[in-house]
């Protein structure tokens, strides 16, 4: 579609407009997963899901946003320039049109139609689980064309004060999921970042759908799962059993934190996700539910 | 606080008609107060006293975030509790959330609310409307007085056990259960159940006082297609705080009742739901954030006129679109909420609702720039806190665009870039339009001129420090760094330092701000009665300044002709 050649080629501009900017330049894609210093837009994505956010806040809210601005402060330097009392000594006394009025009331309409078109669009397909039939948007925003196959394995998070807990829910094993201090992170996965890194990654596999489900202990408080590169986020709520889904194609290591104030640990509770091969996790998953145990299996896959 | 004292001393000294009426003086004159203008300068007072306060916690906060790491937390953690190394740490973690919490609730509850629904609308909506005082003088002493305890109360909450084992209330202003609940057992949440009980039933007399005086009191031909748009921004202000405070009194007793009596309102383990109270909560705290900045509207439309010498443009859809934007207001709640696991199509609705809102707002952008277009504008400080609002709150309000895309929103929200957006159209617009009203109206309340150079000082210093704290926090929410965080992971270093540094800048604004109060009430410039000319044509401007204790002993009349 001609429209959502237009957006794609704006999103492209937005991004070489932004990496023009002398220091920030170096940022771009350098990482995957995780912030870079002095990041200044969306992480990248590794999904369809990101894909339509990155896609639908570069390329039509942003631009949408920033002209506005613009427009006004435009309207507000030529009222500083046109009518201050030097240059305009006699003020004018209308204070009605009809016609503008009309515009700015109409225009602002249109303007969120067109946004609330791709919007309704990237929304749906965040909350609607694949079913190997629905397409869905991805970077273009005005045809769903991305195929994403039906959700394979089934992963149940648990947030607990401050902790995540991961269950393979077909397989019946689990395990908890601690951040790392500085001291842990030098000795047992040098390089990784500090409020990042874990000791527990989860491991999935990539080009797999694998539908999430978020909930904390019955006990405990609110937290919120995130994975910014995967464009999830979700609360995981006491007594309730959320739901949400990705599907990774890159290999890699992709960060979260908890997203919902839970308590004095809330910056302390990061989230991993570990995406490897599909043979990889095939020797993860079986040698985890052979043992019941996450270190032996994890032993088994490559180093990081 | 020196400039308090100067300004109430000066308020007496000057008060000429208080002898002929057997008023009372000194702290009689201001604890007793039935007196609409003097309970209004005490409501500013006020609002200033707990601003400092806030204002200083957020500093807390800034400090702690200026570098990776836990800086201060600890420390000051060790210097209250006489903690020590681990222990103290874990106590600095949760008191940043403390500090979190009380610098929302004091800001919302006890500087901008203050500000504008008590101090401008007390002082300035009767007189404007052309009454005498306000219709229910008593009510509005005994809506002042629940203000200070409530304020001390969310204090004290700071230095009572909130979770087992360490001090204060750390659940967000929000306050969502179960951490409010099961998370924090202590009775510092019982604390701030209460200050907010307290200053919301000082809230809702104060809002039936202005709606009475404003719907009642009107002078003879005001009617109210003729009332000055701070009037009307004050009248929807005040049914908003009717309709949305009992829902809050509501939610919060039902969590009372979960904390203390042992129902399960908010408890999955008895059947109860935690979601449920976000409704509620947000149901009053949607509405909460239009409390804040509507009046705003109404000061920064008289001003944009008054230095423009011009009516205001399309008086009727301004007032209007309050109007829609109040009512709207009470429909779009559960855009707060949409990571919470809301269906498909709630979402959707919340979605459309939301941005429907930003129609009536472009129409108030539009209007005070059509009122401005070819009008001879002189940018005295006051008009440059209202230009300044206006372009600031139009940055906020496009974020706020972008937010209410639920698919956006997924991304950004619990960010920083939410931070920025709320601190855009609150702390850089409410606050902006509370200093344009301070700049506008102090000559009127208290009968002298500020200094013209320190006001001009005080609003470009400002303005740079509140942009140089709050846009880069843009980035930080882009690049996913989660809010109410006391660490975070080294590669959002640049943006928090360049933000902290904007707090300092900040500081300085605010000494600028009490060096130019303390100036103006040692160097006594008469104001007149009317010190900013044709183009200021509302009532208040016809009295002396300050204005005599007992104003418009004859009503007066306002003709068919007259413009509002």
């Amino acid at each position: 579609m001609v429209t959502g050649q237009f957006f794609r080629k704006m999103g492209a501009v937005s991004a070489a407009a932004m990496a023009l900017v002398p220091t920030m330049a170096s940022a771009q894609d350098v990482g995957r997963g995780h912030p870079e210093p002095g990041q200044f837009h969306l992480q990248e994505s590794v999904t369809p899901i990101m894909d339509s956010i990155v896609a639908f806040h570069d390329g039509v809210l942003m631009w949408t946003i920033t002209l506005i601005v613009l427009f006004v402060l435009a309207l507000i330097i030529v009222i500083v320039v046109r009518f201050n009392a030097k240059a305009n000594p006699v003020p004018a006394r209308f204070t009605h049109n009809t016609l503008v009025e009309v515009i700015w009331t109409v225009v602002p309409i249109l303007i969120l139609a067109v946004i609330a078109i791709p919007s309704f669009g990237v929304l749906s397909d965040q909350l609607t689980v694949p079913d190997g039939e629905r397409k869905y948007l991805g970077a273009n925003l005005f045809s769903a064309e991305v195929e994403v196959p039906e959700a394979t394995l089934t992963v149940k998070a648990s947030g607990e004060q401050w902790y995540w807990n991961y269950e393979y829910v077909d397989q019946g094993v689990a395990f908890d999921s601690n951040i790392l201090s500085e001291a842990e992170i030098a000795e047992l996965k040098p390089g990784q970042p500090r409020l990042l890194a874990v000791n527990n990654e989860l491991v999935v596999p990539v080009d797999t759908t694998v539908r999430m489900q978020i909930t904390a202990s019955p006990s405990g408080v609110i937290h919120a799962f995130a994975v910014p590169s995967f464009g999830i986020k979700i609360d995981a709520v006491p007594g309730r059993l959320n739901e949400t889904w990705f599907n990774a194609r890159e290999t890699g290591l992709y960060y979260g934190q908890c997203s919902e104030l839970c308590g004095k640990d809330h910056a302390f509770m990061p989230i991993a996700v570990r995406v490897v091969s599909a043979e990889e996790f095939a020797t993860f998953i079986a040698a985890f539910e052979e043992s019941r145990d996450y270190a032996t299996a994890a032993a088994l896959l490559p180093a990081l | 606080m020196a400039n308090t004292a100067n300004l109430e001393a000066h308020a007496t000294g000057h008060d000429h008609a208080s002898h002929d009426h057997h008023t009372p003086t000194g702290w009689r004159r201001w604890v007793y107060s039935t007196n609409h203008k003097d309970i209004g300068i005490m409501y500013l007072v006020f609002s200033i006293i707990a601003g400092v306060i806030g204002g200083l916690l957020s500093g807390a906060m800034r400090l702690e975030l200026q570098e990776p790491g836990i800086q201060i937390f600890h420390g000051l953690a060790a210097m209250a509790y006489g903690l020590e190394g681990d222990s103290a740490i874990d106590a600095g973690k949760h008191m940043f959330n403390v500090f979190v919490s009380a610098h929302a609730l004091i800001m919302v509850f006890f500087t901008v609310m203050p500000a504008t629904m008590g101090g401008f609308a007390n002082y300035f909506a009767p007189l404007m409307v052309g009454a005498p005082d306000t219709a229910f003088p008593r009510i509005n002493n005994v809506a002042f007085w629940l203000l200070p305890p409530a304020l001390i109360l969310t204090v004290l909450s700071m230095f009572f056990e909130g979770p087992a084992g360490a001090l204060g209330f750390g659940g967000g202003w929000t306050a969502y259960p179960p951490l409010s609940t099961t998370g924090h057992p202590g009775p510092a949440t019982d604390f701030v159940i209460f200050s907010l009980h307290v200053a919301g039933v000082s809230s809702i007399l104060g809002a039936i006082n202005l709606i009475t005086t404003i719907l009642n009191m009107r002078a003879p031909g005001m009617t109210l297609h003729k009332m000055p748009l701070f009037a009307w921004s004050v009248l929807v202000t005040a049914f908003l705080l009717l309709l949305a405070l009992p829902v809050l009194a509501g939610a919060i007793t039902m969590m009372l009742t979960d904390r203390n009596f042992g129902t399960t309102f908010f408890n999955p383990e008895g059947g109860g739901d935690p979601v449920l109270y976000q409704h509620l909560f947000w149901f009053f705290g949607h509405p909460e954030v239009y409390i804040m900045i509507l009046p705003g509207f109404g000061i920064v439309s008289h001003i944009v006129s008054t230095f423009s010498r011009k009516p205001i443009f399309g008086y009727m859809a301004m007032a209007y679109a309050m109007v829609a934007i109040g009512f709207v207001g009470f429909v779009v709640w559960a855009h707060h909420m949409y990571t919470t696991g809301l269906s498909l199509d709630v979402q959707r609705y919340f979605v459309a609702a939301t941005m429907v809102i930003a129609v009536p707002t472009g129409v108030k952008i539009f209007s005070w720039i059509a009122t401005m277009w070819g009008g001879s504008i002189t940018f005295r400080t006051p008009m440059l806190w209202a230009i300044g609002f206006i372009f600031l709150f139009t940055v906020g309000g496009v974020t706020g665009v972008v937010l209410a895309n639920a698919g956006a929103d997924r991304a950004l929200h619990d960010t920083y870039y939410v931070v920025a957006h709320f601190h855009y159209v609150l702390s850089l617009g409410a606050v902006f339009s509370i200093f344009a009203g301070w700049y506008y109206w102090y000559p009127k309340m208290f009968g002298y001129m500020y200094n013209e150079f320190l006001g001009k000082l005080h609003f470009w210093v400002m303005f740079a420090g509140v942009n140089l704290i709050f846009f880069p926090q843009h980035f930080l929410g882009l690049a996913g760094m989660p809010r109410r965080y006391i660490d975070y992971p080294d590669a959002f270093a640049l943006w928090n330092r360049v933000s902290s540094i904007g707090y300092y800048v900040t500081f300085v604004a605010m000494i600028i701000f009490f060096y130019a109060t303390w100036e103006a009430s040692r160097k006594k410039r008469p104001a007149g009665d009317n010190p900013w000319g044709d183009g200021a044509t509302t009532l208040e401007w016809t009295l002396s300044s300050p204005p005599p204790f007992h104003q418009f002993s004859t009503l007066p009349k306002i003709d068919s002709k007259d413009a509002h």
